[in-house]
C-alpha cells in the first residue's frame, strides 16, 4: 500500500496525532475518561496503522519485535514492583498511601506508576500480537 | 429520547449481527464485525460508560479488525481455496435443516431472558450494586485518593489487585499467541507453497488483496482468483 500517496501523507499526519492522543488519554485519565489500558491500545493502534501503510519492515526499524516483547513484560513488572515498593515501605501490597509522606500524594504516585505499567504492557502485547499475525509465513522476521 | 436512541442502536446491532452471519465474503464479515463493535461503543456511551466505550472502540473496532484482516491476508477473503472447499463440501453433503441448533439457541435465549426478569431495574438507586461499596467509593475517594475520576481511583487503587490480574492476563495472552504462532512457523501449513511467496512476502500486498481490487497480480494463480471474484460480482449485480 506504500505507493498510495494520499494514504501515505494522511498516515504521516495522523500517526503522530494518535500517539500524542494516547499520551493525553494516559495522563489525563485522572480527570477524564481513559487510563492505561485505553492509552496503550490507542498507541498500539497508531503503530499498527503505520505498519499497514508503510510495511512491517519499516515499522520494525522503529520498534523492533524484541522491544515490544520487552515492553509487555516490563509493564507487569512495574505494576507488581509498585506493590512491592509499598510492601518495603511498611504498607500492604499495592497500598500506595505509604509511597509518599502525604497519603494522598502517595496515592497519586501509585496510580501514576500503575497506569504506566498497564499502558506499557498493553501496547507491548498489542504490537507483539500484531507482529506475530503479520509475520506469519515469513522466515526473515 | 434516550430510549429511542437505545432502540435504534440495538436494532442496528441485531441487523449487523445477522449480516455477519449471512454474508459470504469474509472481508465484508470482518467489516461488519467492526461496525458491530462501534455500535456497541455507541451504546456504552449512551449508558454513560465512557471508559468501556473507549476500550471497545479501540480494541473491538480497531485492533481486532486489523488482526482479522491480517488473517484474511493469509487465507484469502473468499471461500474458494481448496482446503476450504473440501470442508464446505463435506459439511454440505447431507443437506439437513438446522432445527436442533435453532432449538438450542431459542432455549438458551429464553433462559437468558428469564434470568433477566429477576434482575433489579436498570438505574434504580435502590439496586444492590449501588448500596454495597459504591457509596463509599463515590463519597470517600475525593479525599482518600484525591483523583477526580472515580473510575480511575477504583480501577487503580481500590481494585488494584484486580487490575494487576488483568494486566497479567493481557501479558499471558501475548505469551499464548507467541507460543502458538512460533511453533507453527516454518512448518508447511495451509499451503503456503501453493500460494507462492509473493503472496505473503509483504503484508501490504496481502492487504490490498483482501480488498479484492487494485492489485497487479504477482502470480497467475492470484489473477485467476480475482477474475472469478469479478465474475461473481457481475452476476449478482
Amino acid at each position: 500500500m506504500s505507493d498510495q500517496v494520499i494514504l501515505r501523507v494522511a498516515t504521516k499526519i495522523i500517526v503522530p496525532t494518535i500517539l500524542l492522543y494516547a499520551l493525553y488519554v494516559q495522563f489525563h485519565g485522572d480527570f477524564g475518561p481513559g487510563g492505561g489500558f485505553q492509552a496503550g491500545v490507542i498507541f498500539a493502534a497508531g503503530i499498527i496503522l503505520y505498519s499497514l501503510v508503510f510495511g512491517l519492515r519499516r515499522t520494525q526499524k522503529v520498534l523492533p519485535s524484541w522491544v515490544a516483547r520487552l515492553a509487555a513484560s516490563t509493564g507487569v513488572l512495574i505494576y507488581a514492583g509498585t506493590g512491592v515498593v509499598a510492601l518495603l515501605k511498611g504498607g500492604k501490597f499495592l497500598d500506595y498511601s505509604v509511597l509518599a509522606h502525604d497519603p494522598e500524594h502517595g496515592q497519586h504516585l501509585g496510580i501514576l506508576f500503575v497506569e504506566i505499567g498497564v499502558m506499557i504492557t498493553v501496547l507491548g502485547v498489542m504490537i507483539t500480537i500484531f507482529y506475530f499475525f503479520a509475520a506469519r509465513g515469513r522466515e526473515d522476521l | 429520547m434516550e430510549i429511542l436512541v437505545d432502540f435504534a442502536l440495538l436494532a442496528l446491532l441485531a441487523v449487523t449481527a445477522m449480516a455477519v452471519v449471512r454474508v459470504t465474503n469474509l472481508f465484508a464479515a470482518v467489516m461488519f464485525a467492526g461496525i458491530y463493535s462501534f455500535l456497541s461503543a455507541c451504546l456504552f456511551t449512551v449508558m454513560d460508560a465512557v471508559d468501556v466505550a473507549f476500550t471497545e472502540a479501540a480494541v473491538g473496532a480497531g485492533i481486532s479488525t486489523v488482526l482479522m484482516l491480517a488473517t484474511l491476508a493469509l487465507v484469502g477473503s473468499k471461500v474458494t481455496t481448496p482446503q476450504f472447499r473440501i470442508t464446505a463440501m463435506s459439511t454440505k453433503v447431507p443437506p439437513r435443516r438446522p432445527i436442533f441448533p435453532l432449538f438450542v439457541v431459542l432455549v438458551t435465549g429464553g433462559i437468558l431472558v428469564y434470568g433477566t426478569l429477576d434482575m433489579p431495574p436498570y438505574g434504580n438507586p435502590d439496586d444492590p450494586v449501588h448500596n454495597h461499596v459504591a457509596p463509599h467509593y463515590l463519597e470517600e475517594s475525593g479525599h482518600e485518593i484525591g483523583v477526580p475520576n472515580v473510575v480511575t481511583s477504583v480501577l487503580a487503587s481500590y481494585r488494584g489487585y484486580d487490575t494487576m490480574g488483568e494486566t497479567t492476563v493481557v501479558f499471558t495472552a501475548a505469551v499464548g499467541v507467541m507460543i502458538l504462532l512460533s511453533s507453527l512457523r516454518g512448518r508447511d501449513t495451509y499451503g503456503q507453497e501453493a500460494w507462492g511467496d509473493e503472496k505473503v512476502q509483504d503484508l501490504d500486498v496481502g492487504f490490498v488483496d483482501a480488498f479484492g481490487e487494485e492489485m497487479d497480480a504477482p502470480s497467475p494463480k492470484v489473477g485467476r482468483r480475482k477474475k472469478r471474484k469479478r465474475r461473481k460480482k457481475g452476476g449478482r449485480g
